[in-house]
This record gives C-alpha cells, sequence and structure tokens, in this order.
C-alpha cells in the first residue's frame, strides 16, 4: 500500500523538489546576501554579547569561515586586553613549541575553547563553558610547588579572591605582600585627577590646527543665525571646558575635517565627540553602553538590558550625550545622576544610602577635597593610566564599564585600591549580599590569600636567613 | 655604420643576458639554504647573549649597583623600577613569536630557563631542555646541540649556557623568595637559553 501511495502521486514528489530547493535559496540568500542571518542563530547569546546579536557578521565575519575567522573576531575586540601584564595566560605562552603537549590537552590558542558562544546551558560565570577544573590541564603539580596548595580542591582555583585565568594583576603573590598589613581605610583616599588639556600637544590627532587652545567669548561662536541657538546653551558653552580650550561650535556640529563642505546638524553624534575624545569613545563602544553604536546598530536602550532597569528611561538612546547632556557636559552628573537615571538593581538603589555616596555628597557640596567623593563612575569607570600609543599615556575615564566588572578582582587595582587596603578589598568583593547593599557595613567572608602571601613571605625569610 | 649599429645590439643583448643571470643568481643566493640550523642558532644566540649583556651591565648593574639611582625589580611597572635582564630577554622572546606569526618564512623561538627557576614555569620541560641544562651546567664553555619532536613537528634543538656575568644577577637570584638556590656566585651557570629551529620546511 505504501510503495502504490507514493507511485500514484508523481505530483507531490514534485512538490517536495519544488519547496525544497526554494528552501534552500531562500537559506542561502539570508546565509550570504541578507543583513537579518537571526534564523541560523544556534542559541540565546551571553550577557557580554547579545545586544549586538542582532549583529551576526561582527563576530561571523566570513558565513563560509571556519575558526580562524572567529578567533579574529575575538581579538578584534578583546585582543589588547589579552597582554601582558593584562594577561597572565597571553598567546605567546602556547605558541612556545615547548607547550605543545598542554594544548593537546586544552588549546588555548583558540577563544572558544574555552568561550563557546549560544551555549546558555553550559556557560558559567564570565563566559566560561570548560569544566570547573580545567587549571588542571597545566598546574596538576601545583601541589609539589606550593605545599599551601596541597588540600585546595580542584574547583577552587578561580574563587574570589585566588586566580584569574586572565587578568591575576591583583591576586600574584608578590603584590599581595606588597600590601600586606594595610588598614581597611587607607590613611590617603584620593581618586587620580584626569589629564587631558595639558597633554593635547602630545596627543597627536587632536585637531588643534583647527581649534587652538584659546579662550573663547560670546562674540567668537560661529554658530549659524540658522541654527536658532537658545541662551541656555550659550551660557553653558561659555562657562565649561569647551569655550575655554577653543572648541567652538562648529567643532561638534560641522563635525569634519573639512569644515568648508561640512553640513550644520543640531544633534551631533558620538563621531563628532570622537574628534577630540577617541579614546573614550573607543572604550565606550567596548562596553555594554556603546558596543551596538560601535557595531553599527542603533544605540542601546535600557529595554534591551537584562540587568533591572527603570520602566520609564526603557527607550532612551544611549549615546555620548545620554550622560553628558549638551552643552554642559557635566561630568558630575554623568558619574550618578545618570546612571542611576536607568539602573534599578539592588546595588544602583541602595547606592544613596552608602558611606561612598555620603563622601560624594561631601565633595559636590564643597566640604570634601576634590576627587575624595566616590561616584558610581568612580568604580565602574575609574580613572586609569591608559595608553594612547606606544610613546603616550594620560590618565582618562574607562569608558567601558564593563573592562572592572567581571571578574570583579579587575576593579581592585583602578578603583578600590585608591582608598582601601588590598586584604579588605578582596573580602568586600568576596561578599556579595555586601556588593548587594552597596557596602553598609563590613564583609562577612574572609579570603585566605593575604595569609598564604604572608606565610610564604615568611618561609623565605627563614630561608634566606638559614643561608647567611 | 651597419657594423656599429650590430655591436651595439650584441653589446646590449650581452648587458640584458649579464643583467639577467645575476639577478637571478642574487635570487638563487636570497633563496638557497646556505646557512645550517646550527650555525642559525649559534649567531642567534649571539645577537641575544651580546644585547643582554650589554643591558645587564651597562644598564641596570651600572645605575642599580654603582650609581644607585634606580632599582630594577621584577614588577618594574608597579615600582618604577628598570626591567630585569631576564624579563627583557622574555619580553624580546614574546615579541619575536609575535612577530613572526606573520612572517611564514621566519620560524624559531627561543626561551630562557633554568634547573632553578624562580617562576617553576621557566623550568626544563621536555627531555632535550633536561638533558641540555644539565649538559651546559656540567661543561663549562660548551653549548648542547639536539633534535627533538614536540607535537608533530621536528625541531634541532640549542642549549646555550646563560652565565652569572653582573652582581646583580647573583644578587637578585640569591635572595629572591621564590629562588631554590641562594648561592650563586660570579661565573655560575645559572640557566640556559633554549633555541629550536624547526626542521619540516
Amino acid at each position: 500500500m505504501a510503495a502504490n501511495r507514493g507511485g500514484s502521486h508523481p505530483g507531490l514528489w514534485l512538490l517536495w523538489i519544488v519547496v525544497t530547493l526554494a528552501l534552500g535559496v531562500w537559506l542561502g540568500y539570508r546565509m550570504l546576501s541578507s543583513d537579518d542571518k537571526q534564523i541560523f542563530m544556534p542559541g540565546p547569546m551571553t550577557g557580554g554579547h547579545h545586544q549586538i546579536g542582532v549583529a551576526c557578521t561582527v563576530c561571523h565575519t566570513d558565513p563560509l569561515g571556519g575558526s580562524g575567522v572567529m578567533q579574529e573576531a575575538c581579538v578584534d575586540c578583546h585582543g589588547a586586553d589579552r597582554k601582558k601584564p593584562f594577561d597572565s595566560h597571553p598567546r605567546t605562552k602556547f605558541t612556545d613549541p615547548r607547550n605543545a603537549d598542554s594544548l593537546d590537552n586544552i588549546n588555548a590558542l583558540q577563544c572558544i575553547t574555552c568561550h563557546v558562544e549560544h551555549q546558555p546551558d553550559m556557560t558559567a560565570k564570565n563566559g566560561v563553558t570548560q569544566p570547573a577544573d580545567f587549571c588542571v590541564h597545566c598546574h596538576a603539580d601545583i601541589g609539589d610547588d606550593r605545599p599551601s596548595h596541597r588540600d585546595m580542591t580542584f574547583d577552587s582555583c578561580n574563587n574570589a579572591g585566588c586566580h584569574n585565568f586572565h587578568n591575576n594583576r591583583a591576586l600574584y603573590t608578590d603584590f599581595l605582600i606588597k600590601h600586606l598589613y594595610e588598614p581597611d581605610l587607607l590613611e590617603t583616599r584620593t581618586l587620580p585627577e584626569r589629564e587631558f588639556a595639558g597633554l593635547l600637544e602630545e596627543l597627536g590627532d587632536y585637531p588643534s590646527d583647527r581649534y587652538p587652545v584659546q579662550q573663547l567669548n560670546a562674540d567668537d561662536s560661529d554658530a549659524p543665525d540658522t541654527a536658532q541657538l537658545d541662551s541656555g546653551a550659550a551660557r553653558d558653552w561659555l562657562e565649561t571646558a569647551h569655550a575655554r580650550s577653543g572648541v567652538n561650535c562648529s567643532a561638534c556640529h560641522r563635525a569634519t575635517t573639512d569644515n568648508e563642505t561640512a553640513v550644520w546638524t543640531n544633534h551631533p553624534d558620538h563621531n563628532a565627540c570622537a574628534q577630540c575624545h577617541n579614546l573614550e569613545v573607543e572604550r565606550f563602544g567596548r562596553g555594554k553602553h556603546g558596543m551596538r553604536l560601535a557595531a553599527g546598530l542603533p544605540p542601546m536602550t535600557p529595554a534591551q538590558a537584562r540587568l533591572p532597569m527603570k520602566t520609564d528611561a526603557a527607550h532612551q538612546e544611549l549615546g555620548c550625550s545620554t550622560c553628558h547632556p549638551a552643552h554642559r557636559f557635566d561630568v558630575r552628573e554623568a558619574a550618578v545622576e545618570a546612571c542611576l537615571g536607568c539602573h534599578d538593581d539592588r546595588h544602583s538603589t541602595a547606592y544613596r544610602q552608602s558611606p561612598h555616596y555620603r563622601l560624594w555628597e561631601k565633595e559636590i557640596a564643597g566640604t570634601g577635597e576634590p576627587g575624595s567623593g566616590v561616584s558610581c563612575a568612580g568604580c565602574h569607570m575609574p580613572r586609569v593610566n591608559f595608553d594612547v600609543n606606544d610613546w603616550v599615556s594620560r590618565i582618562m575615564v574607562e569608558h567601558n564599564q564593563n573592562a572592572t566588572l567581571s571578574p570583579n578582582e579587575k576593579m581592585i587595582r583602578p578603583a578600590c585600591l585608591h582608598c582601601h587596603g588590598l586584604g579588605f578589598t578582596l573580602d568586600a568583593l568576596a561578599d556579595p549580599a555586601l556588593i548587594d547593599n552597596n557596602f553598609q557595613g563590613r564583609p562577612s567572608v574572609h579570603v585566605d590569600s593575604m595569609a598564604l602571601a604572608e606565610a610564604d613571605k615568611k618561609r623565605a625569610e627563614e630561608e634566606i636567613e638559614g643561608t647567611e | 655604420m651597419k657594423h656599429l649599429r650590430k655591436s651595439l645590439i650584441g653589446l646590449g643583448v650581452a648587458f640584458a643576458v649579464a643583467g639577467l643571470a645575476s639577478a637571478i643568481a642574487a635570487t638563487d643566493a636570497m633563496n638557497k639554504p646556505s646557512i645550517t640550523p646550527k650555525a642559525m642558532a649559534d649567531a642567534l644566540h649571539l645577537v641575544m647573549d651580546s644585547d643582554r649583556t650589554i643591558y645587564t651591565r651597562k644598564i641596570v648593574n651600572r645605575l642599580v649597583k654603582k650609581e644607585k639611582v634606580i632599582t630594577a625589580s621584577e614588577h618594574f611597572e608597579d615600582d618604577k623600577a628598570l626591567v630585569l635582564p631576564a624579563q627583557m630577554f622574555r619580553f624580546g622572546s614574546e615579541l619575536v613569536a609575535q612577530r613572526a606569526e606573520d612572517m611564514p618564512d621566519v620560524k624559531f623561538s627561543y626561551s630562557l630557563q633554568s634547573l632553578w627557576p624562580v617562576n617553576k614555569q621557566n623550568a626544563p620541560k621536555t627531555d632535550a631542555e633536561k638533558s641540555g641544562l644539565k649538559y651546559v651546567a656540567e661543561n663549562k664553555g660548551q653549548n648542547y646541540y639536539t633534535e627533538e619532536k614536540l607535537g608533530d613537528t621536528n625541531y634541532f634543538t640549542a642549549v646555550y649556557a646563560d652565565v652569572a656575568v653582573a652582581p646583580v644577577c647573583v644578587s637578585c637570584h640569591n635572595d629572591h623568595k621564590d629562588s631554590p638556590k641562594r648561592d650563586f656566585k660570579i661565573g655560575d651557570v645559572m640557566g640556559g637559553v633554549v633555541i629550536r629551529i624547526p626542521l619540516d620546511g
């Protein structure tokens, strides 16, 4: 009967062939020519990439490319952070032929060995998709080198305050020893001052030929009459660093290298800011706030976030002027009010009850010295000495707020240690409840790292004494 | 006149042939393998060792021990100090590895290792490294050459003694928290430079 049914309906076979061919052509078009390739997405994306999930080609730059293409895409965005001293396991460690046997166990040359996308069921903290014992592939004999580690469990290497595979800068033994016996609160507690104006001549790509550094006055404004400038904007411009530094209206509103042909726009975007603040904009594009813009997508909105956000801010589009409203570009507003205008998680909502906020209030009121207040940005967008190029660095605000977020030990050096001792910091950052209430109280968790470092220091001192 | 023209044409052809021949010869000389792996390793080591000796003597030892104006530290960024000679060597090695990835014809790697490493990751790992470091420590002034297979690749591997040339080498290693040997003297073999050149094309 079955054979008869198949043989007696040649039209069905024809239909099947036509449908299959049509489906093949349609899928081929979507794969090779269409901008929308989401139909091929094998699963939800991690928290680090979901904002750009619709832009498949950011990572899959060649639809027919293999793992090499993926690796290039990873390095394109994350490569700068994957070098010494920010990475204790840089690529060069594994290209050395003497580590060929370790590579057989775990191919550390490919990011996707440990960070597979689209696999939420097997993705652990920090986007890691390896089992918790991956360190053992190369460090199985750690108990011989460090007897103190002999009885530790195989899955404890990455515990809070112990080791990070990549950025271990605040956790290595000598660093812990250097910071032994520090008080919870250091005697001097201020954040570093930003550097920009004083370094303009060294920056090279600052457009000082078009906008020489000089004080501009109201009469100097080069806004056209058609711009319908309101008095508030003019006053704000005059009272801020832009007018003081020779940055005229056209610098942002006619943003181009050729002023003669540029068209005036009432709403300059991040590209206008990038003419002078290129590093800030570039770093903004690396974090969750700006990565959609950097990928050529419409701006991020709180509605697309996975963290709790305020409903009335759901459709706020994130660009430079979202947090730095024109024409005041008030960095204090950007450091607290802008954040709390959207973020609605427990840590954020507890901020105004925290000791950090009390310090911020004092600084704003003028009773605390400059740099003594702790804003949201003070920790999440810390002031870091950033390499402008191979030869020049400047202290600037790290606009990639994710650079210091996960694992949170990355925040220790650029933020916490300006005010706190390392031992206290390790304990505080290992205490999820304390983080939730925005550090109201003392840590209820204790990390052993400082004690282990102290024991190692004493062991070495006794050894050296014994040989003298 | 006709004779002169013929002569000029003949001369032109002769020059052209000679030019072509010398160009081919030059290309051959560029491409023909004319250096043994051993000679190449020896030459590379001579450059590496000379550069590091100059850095150790004329920069680190002079400024730290003689003029006492700055320190040298393993954590040079945090301590605002000079890079240690061994670190300068390693940074060079890492930069070479990084740059050589884009140069298919340039395939070699090198590392600084020791039987008494401050960092355990720099202890010998392969059989050739273990034998080589032992040999150069026990036979002063002699190098060690062998072949080994790592992964799917055969290598020519050379090991050269790394000798304590300055007081800073000795004091740093003897006083380091993680040093497994604390009685080095100037002139002692402290470790070895391992150079690898792949033999499989």
